[in-house]
């Protein structure tokens, strides 16, 4: 690996550790966020409607 | 953690390491952070906004969405797109998720000890049925059929009895100790070194400077025929070795680098990349519009969109890319990289990976186990806006539904199954639905973001309950840059990839052989059926829409429920 590639390869990885440890922390660090936050869950509301 | 758990898939380490290798690394990581940065993070918030938007209405399925929002008998039909790519995207999606677990299973069973990478890709070729088409079709553990009759009925079961809630707390253990196992194997794959001394040159730091090599060195032939294609080489020595070649060539051969401007005119190169944002980010997919439909306003979509996009770079780009490509540079070496790059890429080579490390039976196992699981999380989300679509637009409930669905994709997974010489019916969906289509929808969403709702309304929406804010950067950049981007992008590659035009010379070029899989000489049946088969459905879903009235309803500007 050349030089620059080894600068690419650190910036590239060091950036996305970071914005994912930001939101931890984000989400974590602020009071109720994590019942605020979602993502692709399954059980929708159409599935405990009755038929 | 269920957020971060939700985000990962199969595309973080098998998609997109298999594009990272086919494109040659380096420029292609460029062009995927900056497609992550202008179009996968605003696309993916303005994905949310809408979708709680729209479901604040009443309207859950992506053309409900879209009559509500725009109110224009057109959005009905473009909203089509956003249940046609998560339905035809399961088809193929559940036959690499069959793989998974078959691999699973025999790495448990002891039938994956391989030692070279001749033996993993005939390996690879046996189970999937690469050889021929029907080569797929037996009930032997060795193959993918049975595997597949299983995986189908477990999707459709948790979600026929609506339990599927419980794998989602399964997998909320499950994830992480994917992330966890991953880490172990990034520490096998750096540590690697050259596995096989007899060739030097193949070796992880190779695979590392393969890609993320800003610039690449290429050995070229000086007058070349329709066969000779330049080859790449990595590393000190091996340039070296190349030099030599060069020079005993009598100027046949010539050694040329390409720096990242030169790589970056590809169009290809960029699709590809702003594709595979897309895939895994599940941006421009129907996906994300219709699950923030559930959403509540006190909900914060700024932060869960954030945090789901982040999590998935962490596993794609720190995990997914570190393992793969340099492994498979280790035991392939570069030019084999290249010629087996694709979403089989990591089946081909994380067993030999697995084989040089302690109770490799084991961790190979179990890594795949929980690929298995990963993808089985992104197969039932995929399944939603199809679900939601058809409950809107027929007015039936929830089995109705699925049973429609899973009749509809049984089909196209038997298709799917039995065209799977070289994966040809595989390859041409992903492309066209799983590249071209996500592409459209993508570019749609964000023009009625922009352009259609009105940014200031989008924010307002966006920003309702959220702990930070956008930053303000990005209202241009989805008014202006970021349509601007897809649309030049898809000028430049219909023109390169469609007219075959050579856009460095201005000459007359190649035509992609995803086009001329479907017309001339070298057409190819399965591909032909393929496109046929997404356009039936396409038809099919116009039908539904066309006479539902809960989108007439959207168009009128009337909530679903109004009386």
């Amino acid at each position: 690996m050349t030089t620059a590639g080894l600068i690419v390869m650190l910036c590239s990885v060091g950036t996305v550790v970071s914005l994912f440890g930001w939101c931890v922390w984000k989400v974590l660090g602020t009071p109720d966020e994590a019942g605020k936050i979602h993502s692709l869950e399954f059980e929708t509301p159409d599935a405990k409607r009755p038929e | 953690m269920a957020v971060a758990g939700s985000a990962v898939g199969l595309g973080n380490f098998l998609r997109f390491p298999g594009l990272a290798a086919q494109y040659g690394g380096g420029a292609f990581m460029l062009a995927y952070a900056i497609s992550f940065l202008i179009i996968g993070l605003p696309i993916g918030w303005a994905e949310w906004a809408m979708g709680r938007h729209a479901g604040g209405r009443g309207y859950n399925s992506c053309p409900g969405a879209f009559a509500a929002i725009v109110r224009r008998p057109w959005a009905k039909y473009a909203g089509i797109i956003g249940v046609i790519v998560p339905v035809v995207i399961y088809m193929y999606y559940v036959v690499i998720e069959s793989w998974c677990i078959g691999y699973a299973v025999n790495f448990w069973s002891g039938g994956l000890r391989l030692e070279n990478s001749g033996q993993t890709v005939a390996r690879f070729a046996e189970f999937t049925g690469a050889a021929a088409d029907g080569s797929a079709m037996s009930f032997d553990s060795g193959k993918v059929l049975p595997w597949l009759l299983g995986v189908f009925i477990l999707n459709f079961w948790l979600i026929y009895r609506g339990i599927s809630g419980g794998i989602e707390k399964m997998c909320k253990i499950a994830m992480p100790m994917l992330i966890l196992l991953a880490l172990i194997l990034l520490a096998r794959v750096l540590t690697l070194g050259a596995p096989d001394a007899a060739r030097p040159n193949d070796s992880v730091g190779n695979g590392l400077g393969y890609l993320w090599n800003p610039t690449k060195v290429m050995v070229v032939h000086t007058a070349p025929d329709a066969k000779d294609k330049p080859r790449e080489v990595v590393g000190a020595a091996a340039i070296e070795a190349a030099k030599t070649e060069v020079a005993a060539s009598g100027g046949a051969l010539a050694l040329r680098e390409a720096g990242v401007l030169d790589q970056l005119r590809n169009p290809r190169l960029w699709l590809a990349a702003a594709g595979q944002i897309f895939f895994s980010l599940s941006v421009g997919f129907g996906v994300i519009i219709v699950y923030a439909s559930y959403m509540k306003k006190s909900d914060d979509v700024v932060l869960s969109g954030l945090t789901a996009s982040s999590a998935n770079e962490f596993c794609e780009v720190g995990l997914g890319g570190l393992i793969t490509v340099p492994a498979a540079v280790a035991f392939l070496g570069v030019a084999g990289v290249a010629g087996q790059a694709g979403v089989g890429l990591g089946f081909k080579v994380l067993p030999l990976v697995f084989a040089k490390m302690p109770a490799g039976d084991f961790f190979g196992g179990a890594f795949f186990f929980m690929l298995f699981l990963a993808a089985i999380t992104s197969s039932i989300s995929m399944l939603q806006p199809g679900i939601a679509f058809v409950e809107e637009a027929l007015g039936v409930g929830r089995k109705v539904s699925v049973t429609l669905l899973g009749l509809l994709t049984c089909f196209g997974a038997g298709f799917v199954i039995y065209f799977t010489g070289d994966l040809k019916a595989l390859d041409t969906l992903d492309f066209w639905v799983g590249t071209f289509l996500i592409f459209m929808l993508a570019t749609i969403q964000i023009i009625v973001f922009g352009w259609v709702w009105g940014i200031d309304r989008g924010f307002d929406e966006l920003h309702q309950g959220a702990a930070i804010q956008v930053p303000w950067i990005f209202r241009p950049v989805i008014k202006w840059i970021c349509p601007a981007f897809l649309l030049g992008i898809f000028a430049l590659w219909f023109m390169q990839e469609i007219l075959g035009m050579d856009l460095s010379s201005g000459a007359a070029g190649g035509v992609s052989y995803y086009v001329t899989d479907l017309f001339g000489e070298k057409a190819s049946l399965p591909a032909q059926l393929s496109v046929g088969l997404v356009i039936v459905i396409a038809v099919f879903f116009s039908l539904m829409t066309s006479r539902a009235r809960a989108f007439q309803r959207a168009e009128q500007g009337l909530d679903k429920d109004d009386v």
